[in-house]
């Protein structure tokens, strides 16, 4: 047992165990539950024999074997997927869906995993990561675009409300990355502030604490009083858009989600400045503002984008509360799903939720990297 | 630290007060409430809901602390060392994964009702808990550990008497962000038919009812406010026994 990876044994029994899964649904209409099928019933023996050898290669102990196994695995699951759709399809009856169960998505996990597990292990600079990530949004786009799953349910849904899906996705960006600007235009002077007056960071993180516990549909729903209440007593506030439910409650929610990462943050990207370099700085003659500017922030840099990461993958997250208060996003999505008991409408909410959400975590984990003065491998 | 204490005690007051006797604060709510609209949620008793909530969150936590803690002490033994790496990459790419997400993929493999919520409250609760304890029981002093070796300590004596101690205001730390998450994502849960208290906000908004909305998520952030300052004084407490 010693030439094995241990995880890679365990991957490989989980593998082994879920071909005896579902792989595929076929339902009558999009609301009923599907007959299961196997991935035998689909009897496509390269594809099958492709995912055996992925797991296989996931035994290595060594990063790229591992690596390949990912993606031959990954590459093969599609190809079953793309020709399960068309052959489950071929003779059922109009209006008849298809989409992925069980062993589908538990293999997705498992080559996602032994894929991210290698990379984790290879250690790629920040601009061959950039490159990797750009390279996989360019694959799955291409493989949507090509047509290649149009015979899934959920990409019927998606044909079926394109339009609406892209105005869905533009407002879910503007909740999530327009309160994070207002958020960090606030917060950030906030956090300049309690750093240089401990009195007030006494005041400030612990409230902004106790608004951070707030549950997301409360505090959602708390700021619809609140917001009609502005849209009727400040003039023009109507006019400008502002109104009790839709976009400005959430807008006002997320605000005031983002403001604790990005203070506390601050206040411990200045904290964390070596007593030594503020103490040169000041001896060089340079003036309060220089020393922020020039010495500071830059130092302090890598802890700011943190926070700045932390509240982008929270915020989009929350966003999709929005959905429920009239506030559009791929929470509409997601909650209508929910009524009408489709799961296809769901996933066509929460699956490019989640994606956004990793993409963001891996955009700002890379500009974390390069904003390190010192590289973490220099060490 | 008396007026803390006074704020902490008339909160509690309130929110017995609101859970227990909602009939007083109708006149408050009333001007919220649509014209001949009911001010009062009235469909389940606020106080079976509150129940059914911090149940559901109770149950979940404990099971999350439980396991997630289990798993830690697994992948920092030697038997486990092998999976520390992949358990990291998981937790890092699991908390990225939105709660509501999470709680919307578990209906269609559960189906609605409580059953998807605990589930979920479960797994994302696992993740913060976990990388916590890891954390802890990765960072201790080593002279403690190898003192501790050196009086002769078994390994199994090592890490009950001495390591899981050491870590505990760590993994404390990430029980509460899990209980956080775990309240707010219960409140979320009324939308897949679980009984929590967000149903009072739901039926709220579904009515155009702000007295609703206001009675539930007064009650909802009361409770998220309270169990986190509760926890801190729990941490703050154990820190000053440690130290004494």
């Amino acid at each position: 047992m010693r030439g094995v990876s241990p995880p890679g044994l365990l991957f490989l029994i989980l593998g082994a165990a879920l071909l005896a899964a579902p792989f595929m649904t076929l339902a009558a209409n999009r609301i009923v539950a599907g007959q299961p099928f196997t991935i035998w019933a689909l009897a496509l023996w390269p594809a099958t024999a492709g995912l055996a050898v992925g797991l296989l290669l996931g035994l290595s102990r060594n990063a790229w074997p591992r690596l390949a196994g990912g993606l031959v695995g990954l590459g093969c699951l599609l190809w079953l997927l793309s020709f399960g759709a068309g052959a489950l399809l071929a003779d059922a009856r109009q209006y008849a869906r298809t989409s992925p169960a069980l062993g589908f998505w538990g293999m997705l996990a498992i080559f996602a995993l032994l894929i991210a597990d290698a990379l984790t292990q290879l250690r790629p600079g920040p601009a061959l990561r950039g490159a990797l990530l750009a390279a996989a949004v360019a694959g799955l786009a291409g493989v949507l675009w090509s047509g290649w799953l149009a015979d899934l349910s959920i990409a019927q849904e998606y044909a079926s409300r394109a339009r609406p899906f892209w105005t869905a996705c533009l407002r879910h960006l503007q909740l999530a990355l327009g309160s994070l600007a207002v958020a960090v235009i606030i917060a950030f002077p906030l956090g300049i502030l309690c750093h240089r007056q401990p009195g007030l960071r006494r005041l400030t993180l612990p409230l902004l604490s106790f608004l951070q516990t707030i549950p997301s549909l409360a505090m959602f729903g708390i700021m619809i009083p609140v917001l009609s209440w502005v849209a009727m007593t400040v003039p023009g506030a109507r006019e400008a858009g502002i109104a009790g439910i839709g976009f400005a409650p959430a807008f006002v929610a997320l605000v005031l989600y983002s403001l604790l990462p990005v203070v506390g943050n601050t206040v411990a990207a200045l904290d964390a400045v070596p007593p030594a370099t503020a103490e040169a700085a000041r001896g060089m003659g340079l003036s309060n503002a220089q020393r922020l500017w020039q010495v500071e922030l830059p130092l302090g840099l890598p802890v700011l984008l943190a926070g700045v990461r932390i509240v982008m993958v929270q915020n989009i997250g929350l966003a999709v509360i929005a959905g429920l208060i009239g506030g559009g996003g791929f929470g509409s999505f997601v909650f209508q799903g929910l009524n009408q008991t489709a799961t296809d409408l769901i996933l066509l909410g929460a699956l490019p939720t989640v994606a956004m959400a990793l993409i963001a975590a891996i955009v700002m984990d890379i500009l974390v990297d390069i904003a390190r003065p010192i590289p973490e491998s220099a060490r | 630290m008396t007026a803390a204490r006074f704020m902490r005690a008339g909160l509690v007051l309130l929110l017995l007060a609101m859970v227990l006797r909602p009939v007083w604060f109708t006149p408050l709510l009333a001007p919220f409430a649509p014209a001949g609209g009911p001010v009062l949620y009235e469909r389940s008793p606020l106080w079976s809901l509150t129940l059914g909530h911090l149940g559901l969150v109770l149950v979940a936590s404990l099971a999350a602390t439980i396991v997630a803690v289990g798993l830690a002490i697994f992948v920092t033994r030697p038997a486990g060392a092998a999976f520390l790496p992949l358990s990291r990459t998981v937790t890092n790419i699991g908390q990225t994964f939105p709660p509501v997400a999470v709680l919307a993929l578990a209906v269609p493999a559960l189906g609605f009702g409580s059953g998807p919520t605990l589930v979920a409250l479960f797994l994302y609760g696992l993740l913060p808990i976990f990388d916590n304890a890891v954390t802890g029981l990765r960072t201790l002093p080593p002279v403690t550990i190898e003192a501790a070796r050196g009086i002769g300590m078994s390994p199994r004596q090592r890490l009950i008497s001495v390591e899981l101690p050491l870590a505990l205001p760590v993994i404390l730390t990430g029980v509460r962000l899990s209980v956080v998450i775990a309240l707010g994502t219960a409140t979320i849960g009324s939308t897949v038919a679980a009984r929590t208290l967000g149903e009072v906000i739901i039926a709220g908004l579904l009515t155009n009812n702000t007295a609703f909305v206001l009675q539930g998520g007064i009650i909802t952030g009361l409770i998220a406010v309270l169990i986190y300052d509760a926890m801190i004084l729990l941490q703050n407490r154990l820190a000053r026994t440690r130290d004494a």
